[in-house]
């Protein structure tokens, strides 16, 4: 897929938790990336609906990295998940959680703002052929199945937008969302217009008591396919629970990096192919791909 | 539009912006974001003679005004790189030149004989400086013995340009140029990262995985822009200068110090695109200045 450089517009900040910042962001300009482009002895593709559209294509599990301005401690580019795309509205929704000088500069963005994006990047998540069009990278494995998208935290975002895809493309799918506290859970009402919502709540104030992989509806039902992101924690006791049922697992992993592009090299993770890109051969991986067995 | 072409040795450079090793890829990583040929050269990711897994993570840690890293050459070796990467880049219509690094003389002169063999590329720039592997060549770059040792194995069995990236961990940048230069070395660049680190200091640890790391970004610009001054006026041969530079200001000031030419690494981070907005700045630059050449400042400050 075609990556950009985009400026593109705050239309709202919202606060959805004390740590947590719902941007939206849209773009109303011509793609391109310059006037240089057409010379580049590379770009031979011939596609010019990127003319008119307004935002780029972008999968479910891919990631922007954004250019935080005005702040003077924050040098590279951050990168987060694609939460959702609201095509209607021509949005691109980031969920960011406030962990730093960078996020927080993020966080106090205003409506009207300018927010400079590097995106598409990485790769998204599995998607079942007929969600997609031909040209997209599909599994013929992934068949009809159910779909089970276990988040936690701000691991959540990436599954709004796998959820509402699968949804649009008619696959059942179950959302299964742990959090500390019923307040900790993000954008509820979003994930029901697409799926079942299971919870659980580490306090037990909403849904079951316990850690995701404590929940009762893994024990009651059996899924085709798992997509999992949150805390490496929790990943890894989902993957555990996809190994022992046989169920295929992807899992969303968020090393720190630099270029987002495969370039530095910097957000490796160990894999049967050696040590990969992260931002590149990533983020979502297969299981079986990681070293992950213990 | 001012002249923007020079010469390093016998490499002509269609405009003195090049893309510093290892921070981006094979140019084919960047190719969305800007026409690969638009600038004087790309030198492509730290190449060994054998497949090396690089360290381990954590392996970056973001300072004020830089980075750390410690990637720890990460590459598939020469021989992947000649059967399966120079395919795809052969075809670029600019200076495509291959980072080599090792860990004995041999090992260096091996893998850069195999790249002699490559039509389309048509200089190496040595890497004697990497700072984050015990076996990575910096022991070679430390030292006028080290140093010359290892161009001199290259130089016998490398015929095209060869261009020494030197290391700022030195106490006399001077000499060990002196001795690349007296060695048969075409050019020389500077400065690889500067050995620096980090702490996470609720777990009371390295941020690095292998604990120290090469600072990089505008944070090693001044130490760059001087030692390039130094060298400069130290050697006959070309420089190459690097350290921080993040836009067309920041190049020209290495051009003034003596750099005949540029390369532009961590800046490609924040904007893929830098390196054509550093040549198009420049060219500005010497328009509203009334200058024919980029030779006109290459050198060119009036000093003490």
């Amino acid at each position: 897929m075609k990556k950009y450089v985009l400026d593109l517009k705050v239309s709202s900040v919202e606060a959805v938790h004390q740590r947590y910042v719902l941007i939206k962001l849209t773009h109303n300009a011509p793609l391109t990336n310059g006037r240089d482009c057409s010379r580049s002895g590379i770009e031979t593709s011939s596609d010019t609906s990127h003319l008119i559209a307004a935002l780029p294509d972008m999968r479910p599990g891919q990631f922007v990295e954004v250019r935080v301005d005005n702040s003077p401690t924050t040098f590279l580019r951050r990168p987060i998940s694609i939460c959702f795309v609201d095509r209607s509205a021509n949005e691109l929704w980031l969920l960011v959680a406030v962990v730093g000088e960078g996020t927080r500069h993020l966080a106090q963005l205003k409506t009207g703002d300018t927010l400079n994006c590097v995106m598409p990047l990485g790769n998204g998540f599995t998607l079942p052929q007929s969600s997609l069009s031909s040209t997209e990278e599909t599994d013929e494995g992934v068949g009809n199945g159910s779909f089970l998208l276990v988040g936690g935290g701000v691991g959540v975002a990436p599954l709004l937008y796998l959820g509402a895809e699968l949804h649009r493309a008619g696959y059942p799918t179950t959302f299964l969302l742990g959090a500390r506290s019923a307040n900790d859970l993000l954008l509820l009402d979003e994930f029901k217009k697409y799926g079942r919502v299971f919870i659980t709540t580490e306090d037990g104030s909403l849904g079951e008591t316990g850690f995701v992989t404590n929940h009762s509806i893994l024990c009651q039902e059996r899924f085709a396919r798992i997509a999992t992101c949150g805390p490496t924690p929790m990943m890894k006791a989902v993957a555990r629970y996809a190994r022992e049922t046989g169920t295929a697992c992807e899992v969303s992993l968020e090393n720190m990096m630099a270029c987002g592009l495969g370039a530095c090299l910097c957000c490796v993770e160990k894999t049967t192919d050696g040590n990969v890109c992260v931002c590149k051969e990533g983020p979502v991986f297969n299981i079986l791909k990681l070293l992950w067995q213990n | 539009m001012a002249e923007l072409n020079v010469k390093i040795n016998s490499l002509e450079l269609k405009n003195p912006v090049m893309t510093a090793s290892g921070t981006f890829g094979y140019g084919l990583e960047f190719a969305d974001f800007m026409p690969l040929d638009g600038i004087g050269g790309i030198i492509v990711k730290g190449t060994t003679l054998h497949p090396r897994e690089g360290n381990d993570y954590p392996r970056m840690a973001e300072t004020a005004q830089g980075m750390l890293n410690c990637v720890g050459l990460q590459n598939k070796g020469v021989d992947y790189f000649c059967e399966h990467i120079y395919p795809q880049i052969k075809d670029i219509d600019t200076n495509m030149i291959v980072n080599v690094s090792g860990s004995s003389p041999e090992d260096y002169a091996e893998c850069a004989a195999r790249i002699d063999a490559l039509d389309r590329i048509p200089a190496i720039e040595l890497n004697i400086s990497c700072p984050n592997v015990k076996d990575g060549g910096m022991a070679f770059g430390v030292s006028c013995a080290g140093a010359s040792s290892v161009v001199r194995a290259v130089r016998a069995r490398y015929h095209k340009t060869l261009i020494v990236k030197l290391s700022p961990n030195v106490t006399d940048i001077n000499e060990i140029a002196r001795a690349v230069e007296a060695e048969g070395a075409d050019a020389v660049s500077l400065i690889n990262t500067l050995m620096g680190m980090a702490i996470d200091i609720e777990r009371r640890r390295p941020i690095l995985s292998i604990g120290t790391g090469g600072l990089s970004g505008p944070a090693v610009k001044p130490v760059a822009l001087r030692m390039v001054w130094q060298v400069a006026r130290a050697v006959k041969i070309p420089v190459i200068g690097l350290g921080g530079i993040m836009t067309a200001t920041d190049a020209i000031e290495f051009l003034m110090a003596g750099a005949t030419a540029i390369e532009i690494g961590t800046a490609n981070f924040i904007d893929p695109a830098v390196s054509i907005k550093v040549r198009d700045g420049i060219n500005q630059w010497l328009d509203n200045h009334g200058c024919q050449s980029v030779h006109d400042i290459i050198g060119a400050l009036s000093v003490i």
